[in-house]
């Protein structure tokens, strides 16, 4: 064979490919989050010279405004970003697929469906639940989250196809879909409450909800980060993982289990938010070389700057009003998309 | 579990072999009552022509489909018994289409040793000694720290496989290993497996499409579309005319001082 030509490239850590431009990024990241959760501070119906005063000058009134609203709504905007953007690397792992995204397996349609009979059932509307209702309306689209996994995964006999699963998955997120638009046609009452929910709002997050998804956050991350490496196995073909000794099955459940789990969380909270879950991986991947450890640690980070910086954008565009975030992001995620599509074509 | 292979009463037990196995997709049977052995410390090439079944052995015997009937044994042991990360240290296999991934080639060389490391993948010393060995006897070194997508076909061959040598298995198979390389790495990977099996007593597998590097293995598996033609030493494949059978049309080997060569037969037919 022919003689080694690169013996030293073999150092002493070869797993981590470069690990002073992940640590970089890495920084990069929490430093832009610490800078968009001052930003967020400042942004919101009163001016910035309000905020200002505010924070120098506090009063029971303001230090309501600043810690019970402001900061938990910034701060879980975060958790939920890192979720989606956690769970959007776990799908584009697992399908191979680049273009697989958390909502995938009617997840999202399922949790909407939850959450639509969950508001009937309670007949009432986002504003005007307490934190308890906030609870069971998390839980209410977790199990329908769940349920509607367990439905696609029914559907595709198993979990040993990911091409029916994928089929499976788009089958029943439009009759879960059908299903929620006929609810809303048959009660109009709660279309108010649907519609936030359905565009995405980051507006009624509070410290609950933080402890809430931070804690789902943490949960999730131990599958994921623990199966790491056989999300890598998996980019060389199933055969070839399988060979290597992992267990589809296994990897599968236990993912597909973790994803809805941390999807449902996400929708419980803020509704259905698009493309942050797609963009956060690819971005960490256009920028790094990464294995799927470093990229489950990366996806998160940058996830939760992004859906920060779109709640940031949301309350700032048309101040003193607020847009709805799950608009910002799939415009602004949309304009990624295009322009990622224009440059590869440019390339190719 | 039992980790050595109880002593047979018939001479040293076969590293891998089948017994009238079966295998299809759907209705079609692709594979009928094909019984075959592999020893230690040989290297089997099989031949045939395209569609008759050669991934598809290799995938039964790697334990990838499920038999439609027949049993396969591993070092003396049926092949679904072992539990799949022992069976994944004792049987290493190379996929004919390996797919791009955006890990450097050391990550993908690493996952040789998938099934050796603990529930994190901490990679201990011996990992490294066995990827640093495959790498340096496939030539892949300077791959090393290179997104397998950026490599050439060659390069990103050689690196799957080392990924198959780190397993350090004992059985190795080998789907179409020299696929994408040009004549000299072609060379280089036939030397590997011969060394592999001669040196190292592996047990060596490999589905091989030129005739010509077939041809300098110890032991031939020939298939044709109706089943199995034969299974023996080159000499016996020679004398039997086995190649002109499986291809349906004459196969014409010349011998140039003891290594045999296929010679094209250029004439219009």
């Amino acid at each position: 064979m022919s003689a080694p030509r690169a013996e030293m490239v073999l150092g002493v850590d070869t797993s981590l490919g470069t690990p002073t431009r992940l640590a970089l990024w890495l920084t990069g990241c929490l430093a832009l989050t610490v800078l968009l959760t001052v930003g967020s501070l400042f942004t919101g119906t009163s001016s910035i010279a309000t905020s200002w005063h505010w924070l120098l000058a506090p009063d029971a009134q303001s230090s309501l405004v600043l810690w019970q609203i402001r900061l938990p709504r910034t701060l879980g905007a975060w958790c939920v970003g890192a979720l989606l953007g956690l769970c959007g690397a776990t799908a584009q792992g697992l399908f191979r697929n680049p273009l697989a995204e958390p909502y995938l397996l009617g997840t999202a349609s399922g949790a909407a469906l939850g959450v639509a009979i969950s508001l009937i059932a309670v007949d009432s509307t986002i504003v005007e639940l307490a934190w308890a209702g906030k609870l069971g309306m998390t839980c209410a689209a977790c199990i329908g989250a769940g349920a509607a996994t367990a439905l696609t995964i029914a559907l595709s006999r198993g979990v040993l196809q990911t091409t029916s699963l994928l089929l499976a998955g788009i089958v029943v997120a439009s009759v879960l879909g059908a299903a929620t638009s006929l609810i809303l046609l048959t009660k109009p009452e709660i279309f108010r409450a649907m519609q936030t929910f359905l565009l995405g709002s980051t507006a009624f997050l509070s410290w609950a909800s933080v402890g809430w998804v931070g804690g789902v956050l943490c949960l999730c991350l131990v599958p994921a980060i623990g199966l790491s490496r056989g999300l890598d196995a998996l980019t060389l073909g199933e055969d070839t993982a399988q060979s290597l000794g992992l267990s589809l099955p296994l990897i599968r459940i236990a993912l597909l289990g973790m994803m809805s789990l941390g999807t449902a969380t996400t929708v419980g909270q803020v509704g259905i938010v698009m493309f942050v879950g797609l963009m956060a991986p690819h971005l960490v991947r256009e920028t790094l070389a990464v294995n799927h450890r470093q990229l489950l640690v990366a996806a998160p980070l940058c996830g939760g700057a992004l859906l920060q910086a779109a709640d940031l954008l949301s309350r700032w565009i048309v101040r003193p009003a607020e847009l709805p975030v799950g608009a910002v992001t799939a415009l602004v995620g949309g304009a990624y998309l295009v322009f990622s599509l224009w440059r590869r074509n440019r390339d190719a | 579990m039992l980790e050595t292979p109880p002593p047979s009463a018939a001479g040293p037990s076969p590293a891998l072999s089948c017994v009238h196995l079966c295998m299809g997709y759907g209705v079609r049977r692709v594979l009928d009552d094909i019984s075959l052995e592999f020893s230690a410390g040989t290297w089997s090439a099989v031949v045939g022509p395209n569609g008759c079944g050669k991934s598809t052995l290799l995938r039964a015997l790697a334990g990838l489909r499920r038999p439609l009937s027949g049993s396969i044994v591993l070092q003396g042991r049926e092949l679904s018994l072992w539990s799949r990360r022992e069976r994944a240290r004792r049987l290493a296999w190379l996929a004919q289409d390996s797919t791009g991934t955006d890990l450097t080639g050391v990550e993908v060389v690493g996952l040789g040793r998938f099934a050796h490391g603990g529930w994190l993948g901490a990679r201990q010393g011996t990992d490294d000694a066995a990827i640093r060995h495959a790498m340096r006897a496939t030539g892949s070194l300077a791959s090393a720290q290179r997104r397998v997508s950026t490599l050439s076909g060659g390069e990103r061959q050689r690196v799957y496989l080392a990924r198959a040598l780190a397993v350090e298995a004992p059985v190795l198979l080998l789907d179409e290993p020299t696929t994408h390389l040009d004549p000299p790495h072609q060379e280089d990977v036939i030397r590997l497996l011969r060394d592999q099996a001669h040196g190292c007593r592996v047990c060596v597998v490999s589905a091989i499409h030129d005739l010509s590097l077939a041809l300098a293995a110890d032991r031939l598996i020939v298939m044709g579309r109706s089943g199995l033609i034969g299974h023996g030493t080159v000499a016996e494949t020679l004398a039997g005319d086995w190649l002109s059978a499986a291809f349906e049309t004459p196969i014409h080997v010349v011998d140039d001082n003891g290594t045999r060569l296929w010679r094209p037969s250029l004439q219009p037919a």
